[in-house]
């Protein structure tokens, strides 16, 4: 009875129920992220901590704030407004003012979720949301990256973590460009295995490659993830980029480089298979990650930015309806 | 004459808050939007508003018996557009600085639709007294609304209030309030708290009403 890849699989009714429900895919998702989070505490020291404190701070006290109004007292139970924190966190530069982080789990959850309706309904995926208001709303700081902690004590803070609610960072941080921002702006490479195993300057998730995809891998194992959306991401930045190299290997970054700097690799395994905002059809969710590949090397490549994955995602996530709409499976029959 | 007294006021505050022409009908989005990245433009903004709604108002109650109803419109948009001309240049020559930077929008008062609106729903219908009461309202309701916009975007994206300098100059400016879409962030949320208002009173006047029948029946 047992067919390949059904069209249309029916079933009798005693159904087993597959055991997985919201919160626990929830937690899944957060037991993948803890060795990136335990890395970037590493490489970053107590700073990182409060960063990531304050945005999941923001985010939950948000969700609650909205529940007793709402009298959803079960929507913190599943974990959801923790994970949207700790994403946003992770897509943070470690130097960032605290008040920042906490603004912007506030807006994650505010504008991201509970204005639209709560967790289901949401276009945009709320982490990245959060994450396109505080960039665009400080652009400065958002893009100030500090060095990583080095020989310095793990309980050092430094002072830009802790400016005061409303004011600026004094500008005493030392920061250099991230590896895509050399790439871009002085075309010089940072070498492969940095960007693997998180040797390099970034956001607090997005500098080790190799643990992002040890969570991906369990994920995929623990089924709460559609492994179309990343291999089909990851596949068309692979092939667009390896094109440009071949044009001009100076000017085009090469296709490693490409998946394995900035928050490609963070985006498209935990950010853009975020079940509510992609694609339900297989179908769809080739057409999506192909989009998100194609925008993220776009604009890496010849936009403004050096880093394009979120507003890619975020732009999928808005043609997300329409993809469904248009790879409708036909009614059997018909 | 007290009924007369009490009619005018009436008119007068529905146009401030009951049927504020930003928060509850949603009209003139375009100059709330566009000039209100700052108190001081949008106060002027309010003040030639005020100014045409008036003007407008007062003359098109005055001559409606001699506007034929076919052409009342275009009427109506040369009356404004009169008054609209006049703004333009006072504002030119007495603040030359304010003018140049709202720009395009002082001649788009023309178009704004709550002017359009308020001579054909209620200037074009009632007595010059009235209908310049229904002007100062909702132009007040307004003033009102670019006021508040204007402010919270300046002092969130640029730390200080018709140009005072609030926070020190530590201060973080939250660019994205300058920006346009500050300005509909901004606006979404007070449209947001207002239904919430809204809604919230609407549930009291039923509560109360529930317990009155409650009460009347037992």
């Amino acid at each position: 009875m047992k067919q390949k890849d059904p069209d249309l699989l029916l079933l009798h009714a005693p159904l087993l129920h597959q055991g997985m429900t919201t919160p626990s895919a929830m937690r899944d998702v957060l037991y993948a992220l803890m060795p990136v989070t335990v890395a970037a505490l590493w490489f970053f020291g107590l700073g990182a901590l409060l960063v990531l404190g304050a945005c999941i701070a923001g985010a939950v006290l948000t969700e609650w704030f909205f529940s007793i109004s709402e009298k959803r007292g079960e929507s913190l139970l599943d974990a959801s407004a923790i994970l949207t924190g700790l994403l946003l966190g992770l897509t943070l530069p470690p130097g960032l003012p605290i008040w920042m982080a906490f603004l912007g789990g506030v807006v994650a959850i505010g504008l991201g979720k509970v204005i639209w309706g709560g967790l289901g309904h949401n276009l945009f995926n709320p982490a990245l949301l959060g994450r396109a208001f505080l960039l665009a709303t400080f652009p400065i700081p958002m893009t100030t990256w500090t060095s990583l902690r080095g020989s310095e004590s793990f309980f050092h803070v430094s002072a830009s973590n802790l400016a005061l609610p409303f004011m600026q960072t004094k500008v005493d941080i030392v920061s250099s460009a991230s590896p895509l921002g050399l790439m871009k702006f002085e075309q010089e490479v940072t070498p492969l295995t940095n960007l693997m195993f998180g040797n390099t300057l970034g956001s607090l998730g997005e500098t080790s490659g190799v643990l992002l995809l040890l969570g991906g891998i369990y994920l995929w194992i623990r089924r709460d993830l559609d492994w179309r959306i990343p291999v089909s991401i990851l596949l068309t930045v692979v092939m667009f980029s390896g094109g440009l190299t071949l044009v001009d290997a100076v000017r085009f970054p090469s296709p490693l480089f490409s998946i394995f700097s900035g928050g490609l690799l963070l985006g498209a395994i935990y950010m853009a298979t975020d079940p509510v905002t992609s694609p339900l059809t297989p179908r769809g969710t080739w057409i999506f990650g192909i989009g998100v590949g194609v925008l993220v090397v776009l604009i890496r490549v010849f936009g403004g930015l050096p880093e394009g994955v979120m507003y890619a995602i975020l732009l999928m996530n808005a043609a997300t309806p329409l993809i469904d709409r248009y790879t409708q499976p036909r009614i059997f029959g018909r | 004459m007290a009924r007369n007294e009490h009619e005018a006021y009436e008119t007068f505050i529905k146009g401030i808050w009951r049927d504020n022409p930003v928060f509850v009908q949603v009209l003139g989005m375009c100059p709330m939007l566009a000039v209100t990245n700052s108190a001081i433009n949008a106060v002027a903004m309010g003040g030639a508003t005020l100014f045409v709604l008036v003007g407008s108002s007062f003359l098109v109650a005055s001559f409606k018996q001699w506007i034929p109803k076919q052409v009342r419109i275009s009427g109506f948009i040369i009356i404004i557009a009169t008054f609209v001309t006049v703004a333009d240049y006072t504002l030119l020559a007495l603040v030359p600085k304010v003018h140049k930077e709202l720009g395009a929008f002082i001649p788009l008062i023309v178009a704004n639709c709550m002017i359009l609106g308020r001579q054909e729903a209620f200037a074009s219908r009632n007595t010059v007294r009235l209908a310049v009461m229904d002007a100062l309202g909702t132009s007040g309701g307004f003033m009102v609304a670019l006021f508040s916009l204007g402010a919270i975007r300046e002092i969130l994206g640029n730390g200080s209030l018709f140009g005072v300098d609030l926070f020190g100059e530590h201060f973080e400016p939250w660019v994205i309030m300058i920006l346009p879409p500050g300005g509909f962030l901004t606006l979404g949320l007070i449209l947001l708290f207002f239904n919430w208002v809204t809604q919230q009173k609407d549930k009291f006047i039923e509560q109360v009403a529930e317990a009155e029948r409650v009460a009347s029946d037992g």
